[in-house]
C-alpha cells in the first residue's frame, strides 16, 4: 500500500492493454505467416483455426441466432448465471477447506491420516463425479446449479486446505509460547494467533481457488445438462465451431475475463483485510 | 528475608532428548522484588532455566515453585509475564491492541482493557503510538511495547529472555534505565537472563554467574550498588569492581571470555 493508487491503476491498465496490444500483433502476425507460407507445423492456419482477432471481437456485436439478442447479451447473461454458481461453489470451498484445514492442524495424526485422502480427492476427474453429486443433489429436490456449485467447491477447497494447513502451523514458536505463558487455551490459540497467521496463506490459495471456482463451474454445467451458462454455451458452440469458430473463441475470452474478474476481486479483498508489514506481504 | 520466594527452584536438572544435559543441580530463590540475572555463556541453559521457571519448558529433576505453587499452577493462574529477545507481536494488531492482548486472554471488558492501555503506553513513554502497527516502530520501541505488554496485566514476575539482545548499546543502555524505573514504579520481580556482564551489573540485586555444559550454578553475586541507579553508576569504581568479580565467576566458571 506503499504507492497512491490514484498513481498505480493507470500503469497497471497501460501496462495491461500494451501487452494485449503486442499479443494481438504476434497473432495476426501468425495468422498472416501462416496463411501467406501455407504452414502446416505444428498446425495448419487458417480463418478456422486462428479466426481474426477482430472478427471475434465483432461476433460479439452480432446476433447469435437470427433476429436474436447480441452474443455479447447472450455471454453476459450466461456469465452471469456461471458467475453464481461459481461464487457460492468459491464460498463452499473456502469455508469448507478452511474448515477442513482447522480440523487437521489440531493434531498430526488426523493431518497424516487425512491429507493422503485430500490430495487423492484431486486425481478423480470432476466428470467422474459429477454424474453422483447431481443425481444425488437431484434426488433430494436441489437446483442443479446447486450441484454445479457443489462441485465447483470439490475443486476450490483442495489449494485452501492446503495453504491454510502451512498457514496455521507457521506461527512463530515465540509467539506460541507467549499464549501458553498467558494460559490460553487451544481454541485462544486458534483464533488469536494461528488463523490471523493463516491469512496470507489463505488469500494466496483464495487467487487460485478463485479461477478454479470458475473452471469447474463450467466443466459441471454440462454434467448437470444446465444450458443457460458459460459451459452450455461452450458445449454448444463447439458443434459449429468449423463453421462459425469465432462464436467459441468470444466465449473463451468472456470466460477468461470472468476468471480474471474473480481473481481481482480476491485480490481486492486481501488488500482491505490483510495489514502486514510491508515485507511480510505475499 | 522473611516473605517466602518468589522462584524457588531445587535440584532442577534438564537432559534433551539425545542426552545432551542442559541445567543439572540448580538451586535458586527469588525474593519478591528482587532483580536476579542469569548469566552465563552461550548453552549454559539461562535461558531453559527460564523456560522451567515459565512452566513453558518441563524440568527433568527436581522441583519449581513459583510464588508457593507448581510451576504450572502459576502459569494457569497467570503469575508472570515474559518478555522475548524479539519483540514478538503480532502484525495484524496495533499496538494498543498487542498489549491488550493478555487482557483479553483474562477476560477484561473493553473498556478496562483501553484504559489499562493507556496507563501501560505511558509507562513506556509511547502514549502517542497505541494505533501504530508493530513494523512502524524501531526495535527499541517494540520491545518497549512487548514489555508494556507483559505487565500490562500486573503479574507479580517479570521474566526476561535477553529483551536488548537485539538492541545497539546505546538504546540498550536507555532501555536498561527504563527497565529500572518501571521495576521501582511496579514493585515486580524480575528475573532476567543477559550475556552483558554490565547490563546484569547495572540492573541486579542479584546476578547468578553459570558454568556452561552442564549449566550450574557457579557463583552467585550480590549487588550492592544503590537504588535507585541512574546510567552514572556506571561509571563507579564499584560498578567496575562488580563488573570484573562477574567477569572472573565467568572464567572461573569455565567459559570463554564473553567481552
Amino acid at each position: 500500500m506503499s504507492e497512491p493508487l490514484a498513481r498505480r491503476v493507470p500503469i497497471r491498465v497501460l501496462t495491461f492493454v500494451a501487452v494485449l496490444g503486442v499479443l494481438w500483433g504476434i497473432w495476426e502476425l501468425w495468422h498472416w505467416i501462416g496463411t501467406r507460407f501455407k504452414l502446416t507445423w505444428p498446425f495448419t492456419v487458417n480463418d478456422v483455426t486462428m479466426p481474426h482477432l477482430h472478427r471475434i471481437v465483432q461476433a460479439l456485436f452480432q446476433p447469435a441466432q437470427a433476429n436474436g439478442p447480441s452474443l455479447l447479451h447472450v455471454l453476459l447473461n450466461a456469465s452471469l448465471f456461471t458467475a453464481k454458481e461459481a461464487a457460492l461453489g468459491f464460498a463452499l470451498g473456502a469455508v469448507g477447506g478452511f474448515a477442513i484445514a482447522v480440523v487437521l492442524s489440531q493434531s498430526r495424526f488426523l493431518e497424516r491420516g487425512i491429507i493422503p485422502y485430500v490430495v487423492a480427492s484431486q486425481t478423480i476427474p470432476l466428470l467422474a463425479i459429477a454424474p453422483m453429486v447431481v443425481v444425488g443433489l437431484g434426488s433430494k429436490g436441489i437446483h442443479d446449479w446447486l450441484a454445479v456449485s457443489v462441485l465447483a467447491a470439490y475443486l476450490t477447497f483442495f489449494p485452501v486446505t492446503i495453504n491454510a494447513l502451512r498457514g496455521l502451523q507457521s506461527a512463530d514458536p515465540r509467539a506460541v509460547e507467549l499464549m501458553r505463558s498467558y494460559a490460553a487455551s487451544r481454541w485462544s490459540i486458534l483464533w488469536k494467533l494461528q488463523a490471523p497467521t493463516s491469512l496470507p496463506y489463505l488469500f494466496s490459495a483464495f487467487r487460485i481457488a478463485a479461477p478454479l471456482a470458475i473452471v469447474g463451474a463450467i466443466i459441471s454445467e454440462p454434467s448437470a445438462s444446465i444450458q443457460g451458462g458459460l459451459g452450455g454455451a461452450i458445449v454448444n458452440f463447439n458443434q459449429y465451431y468449423s463453421i462459425e469458430p469465432q462464436d467459441l473463441w468470444a466465449t473463451n475470452v468472456i470466460s477468461a475475463l470472468l476468471g480474471i474478474g474473480f481473481f481481482l476481486i480476491v485480490v481486492l479483498a486481501e488488500r482491505l483485510l490483510v495489514r502486514r508489514a510491508p515485507e511480510n506481504v505475499a | 528475608m522473611n516473605e517466602p520466594a518468589v522462584v524457588s527452584l531445587q535440584g532442577v536438572s534438564k537432559e534433551f532428548r539425545g542426552g545432551t544435559v542442559a541445567l543439572q543441580g540448580i538451586d535458586l530463590e527469588v525474593h519478591p522484588r528482587e532483580f536476579v540475572s542469569l548469566i552465563g555463556p552461550s548453552g549454559c541453559g539461562k535461558s531453559t532455566l527460564l523456560r522451567i521457571i515459565g512452566d513453558l519448558v518441563p524440568p527433568s529433576t527436581g522441583t519449581v515453585q513459583v510464588n508457593g505453587k507448581t510451576a504450572e499452577r502459576a502459569r494457569r493462574d497467570r503469575d508472570y509475564g515474559i518478555v522475548f529477545q524479539q519483540a514478538v507481536l503480532y502484525d495484524w494488531r496495533t499496538v494498543g491492541k498487542n498489549i491488550a492482548l493478555p487482557l483479553e486472554m483474562l477476560g477484561w471488558d473493553r473498556k478496562r482493557r483501553v484504559e489499562r492501555v493507556q496507563e501501560m503506553l505511558e509507562l513506556v513513554d509511547l502514549e502517542s503510538f497505541a494505533g501504530h502497527h508493530p513494523w512502524q516502530l524501531s526495535g527499541g520501541m517494540q520491545q518497549r511495547v512487548s514489555i508494556a505488554r507483559a505487565l500490562s496485566f500486573e503479574p507479580p514476575l517479570l521474566l526476561m529472555d535477553e529483551p536488548f539482545g537485539a538492541l545497539d548499546e546505546m538504546t540498550r543502555e536507555r532501555l536498561n534505565a527504563e527497565l529500572l524505573r518501571i521495576w521501582a514504579e511496579t514493585g515486580s520481580t524480575v528475573v532476567f537472563v543477559t550475556h552483558s556482564i554490565a547490563e546484569a551489573v547495572f540492573l541486579s540485586t542479584r546476578v547468578v554467574v553459570m558454568s556452561a555444559r552442564p549449566g550450574r550454578v557457579a557463583q552467585v553475586i550480590d549487588v550492592d550498588l544503590p537504588q535507585p541507579r541512574t546510567n552514572a553508576v556506571r561509571e563507579e569504581p564499584r560498578f567496575f569492581e562488580l563488573v570484573t568479580e562477574v567477569r572472573e565467576a565467568l572464567i572461573h566458571g569455565g567459559a570463554e571470555l564473553v567481552r
